[in-house]
């Protein structure tokens, strides 16, 4: 089950929001990843159901856009951008880090489901460089000892 | 000097609501536009030489013209998307002043007589997409959207869409086929989105800068507005600024206004012991200036096109002697090969080539002729594809190569970085 009845009533009434019925599918996939963190298979089949629409429209649309997750993805999904500005400021370095003490493989989940870390493109908070974001939230100017509070406050 | 004329109340924290906006005398210009006719509206933009804010610098009244006239349903799409790379003033924009926009939006709306608009956010941007629905809430429950609008007769509609992370959907087909639903791909120009937009409808996309900037022209007046800028670049701009400089910022300086100054005094210039080795003056798909360049450059259209770059979308990256070009470049090219959407065979490979040959160089394993083919595939990939990012890939990487030779031929010899402790660009990654 994808969906909660919640969240099937909010895409119901995505669908006719818009001038087109397919301009939900954006809205509708981003309501299964705030339900259960990401994409799979089986929820595009039933997005299809609940959405009435083709389940290859739908995936088409996941595929295309990385703000979805098409695979298991932790509780917090640490995106460390490493554009130019960022990459100035060492922000590559820092991914690294973070992805040392995490133990982990960009775009794994930790052991204890809390983190998954992805290297992204520009997040357009470049003049607080280097900047990660933890799902929407933004984390700027940092350096080793922000990223080692910031982990430890997540971990609570 | 830095003006306040876009961002003039952006210290107030009131400003963002409803009561604050007003209480600056928001809304007073959606009336006064009221009373114009619409054709008067983009005569008077027109004039006023307000240029597109969004990246390609096409004059907004010009491009409103272009919409037919054959009684069709017509959209206006707010470019919010800002993935350029270097860029962060919309965010400011749309946080501190929804309603600036939103008022700029409905002038416009008026003008090209459009009934429904949205405001295309990037979906990284989703504290401000809420900033923004609670402001069209406030607009909507005080009569500015909806039917009958202030009692002018005029009726429109607006909301706002999350992209999903794509930078490809900046460009504006791109973005039209996102909020048509499908993958976010661009469509063959002509015909253009003033004729065959948004679901095959007449559709004009302006940045977020460019529509809140309207409003200034109707408050003011074409004579007003024009008093900051130059001749072919009129009004002020918004700079986002970032990089090897004391004070990264947003800074709104008048168009025409020097690069250098916008560093040293704006900003408060490099940092210790530094010395500026480029400029990207306005996104990292512009092409880079040397140093020389940069310190004689001046912050307008006109000027940055005679050096072979570009204003874009006014994201100034500061690069001081600590960088490595080769790495710099590096970086820029695996974004643009990771953001090509794979339609056109020149972009889709080329950008898949010339990031291999860049990280060829980078981890040490580059030969000369590395630097040259880097140099001719980039040639060969300008000005043949559906959309232009094929040309942004392009032009920055034949300007790094041919300003900054020296750096990638010392790279290919030596097997390291010219610049000392740049860790990162030896370490092959
Ligand atoms: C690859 C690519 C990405 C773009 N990204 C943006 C963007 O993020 N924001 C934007 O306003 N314009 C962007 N543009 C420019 C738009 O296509 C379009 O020219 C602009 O939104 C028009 O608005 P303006 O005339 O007000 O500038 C991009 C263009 C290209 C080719
Ligand atoms: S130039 Fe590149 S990004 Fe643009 S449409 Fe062609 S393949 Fe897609
Ligand atoms: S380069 Fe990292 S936020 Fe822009």
């Amino acid at each position: 089950m994808a969906l909660t009845e919640q969240g099937k009533e909010y895409v119901k009434k995505e669908l006719d929001r818009y001038e087109s019925r397919l301009s939900a599918i954006i809205p509708a996939l981003y309501k299964v990843q705030e339900e259960k963190g990401w994409i799979a298979k089986e929820d595009i089949e039933e997005l299809s159901r609940v959405m009435d629409l083709p389940a290859s429209a739908i995936q088409e649309v996941a595929t295309f856009y990385t703000m979805f997750n098409k695979k298991p993805t932790g509780k917090y999904h640490i995106q460390v951008c490493c554009n130019v500005t960022c990459a100035m400021k060492k922000g590559r370095e820092l991914t690294d880090y973070i992805l040392k003490k995490l133990d982990l493989e960009e775009g794994e989940v930790s052991n204890d489901g809390l983190f998954t870390v992805s290297r992204v493109e520009c997040l357009g908070s470049c003049d607080t460089a280097p900047v990660l974001q933890v799902n929407f939230d933004y984390h700027e100017n940092l350096d080793e000892k922000k990223v080692d509070l910031l982990l430890d406050q997540l971990r609570k | 000097m830095a003006v306040q004329y876009l961002t003039e109340h952006y210290d107030d924290k009131d400003f963002v609501s409803l009561k604050g906006y007003k209480a600056k005398g928001g809304y007073k210009d959606l009336e006064k536009a009221f009373k114009l006719k619409p054709k008067e509206i983009i005569e008077m933009v027109k004039a006023s030489g307000l240029r597109g804010r969004g990246g390609a610098g096409f004059p907004t009244g010009v491009k409103w013209s272009f919409l037919p006239d054959n009684g069709e349903e017509r959209f206006l799409l707010c470019n919010a998307d800002e993935g350029e790379p270097g860029t962060f003033k919309d965010r400011l924009m749309m946080e501190k002043a929804p309603h600036q926009l939103i008022e700029g939006m409905l002038i416009s709306a008026f003008a090209i007589n459009s009934k429904k608009s949205y405001i295309y956010i990037r979906g990284e941007y989703e504290y401000v997409a809420v900033i923004l629905e609670k402001a069209l809430k406030e607009a909507y429950d005080a009569g500015l959207l909806g039917k009958n609008i202030l009692g002018s007769g005029f009726d429109h509609d607006m909301d706002v869409y999350r992209g999903a992370g794509a930078y490809i959907c900046g460009e504006e087909t791109g973005m039209i086929s996102s909020l048509e639903g499908l993958k976010g791909q661009p469509k063959l120009k002509p015909p253009f989105p003033a004729i065959k937009g948004y679901l095959g409808k007449p559709t004009i996309v302006n940045n977020v800068e460019t529509l809140a900037a309207v409003k200034y022209v109707i408050r003011d007046g074409v004579d007003a507005f024009r008093k900051y800028g130059t001749e072919k670049s009129a009004g002020t701009k918004l700079f986002s600024v970032s990089g090897d400089v004391q004070k990264p910022g947003n800074y709104e300086v008048p168009l025409g206004y020097p690069l250098k100054d916008l560093i040293e005094k704006e900003c408060g210039g490099l940092l210790p012991g530094r010395k500026l080795k480029a400029v990207i003056p306005g996104g990292s798909s512009a092409p880079v200036l040397n140093a020389e360049e940069a310190y004689r450059a001046t912050m307008d259209y006109e000027c940055l096109a005679e050096m072979g770059s570009m204003l874009g979308s006014g994201a100034v990256i500061i690069i001081d002697d600590s960088n490595c070009m080769v790495d710099l470049l590096h970086v820029i090219l695996h974004f643009y090969h990771h953001e090509s959407c794979g339609q056109c065979t020149p972009c889709r490979e080329g950008t898949g080539w010339i990031e291999k040959l860049s990280r060829k160089i980078v981890s040490g394993s580059g030969r000369l002729q590395d630097i040259d083919l880097l140099d001719k595939v980039a040639q060969n990939m300008k000005g043949r594809t559906i959309c232009a990012l094929s040309d942004a890939a392009a032009l920055p990487t034949i300007s790094f190569v041919a300003k900054f030779r020296d750096e990638f031929e010392f790279f290919v010899r030596e097997g390291r970085s010219k610049v000392k402790g740049n860790i990162y660009a030896q370490s092959a990654h």
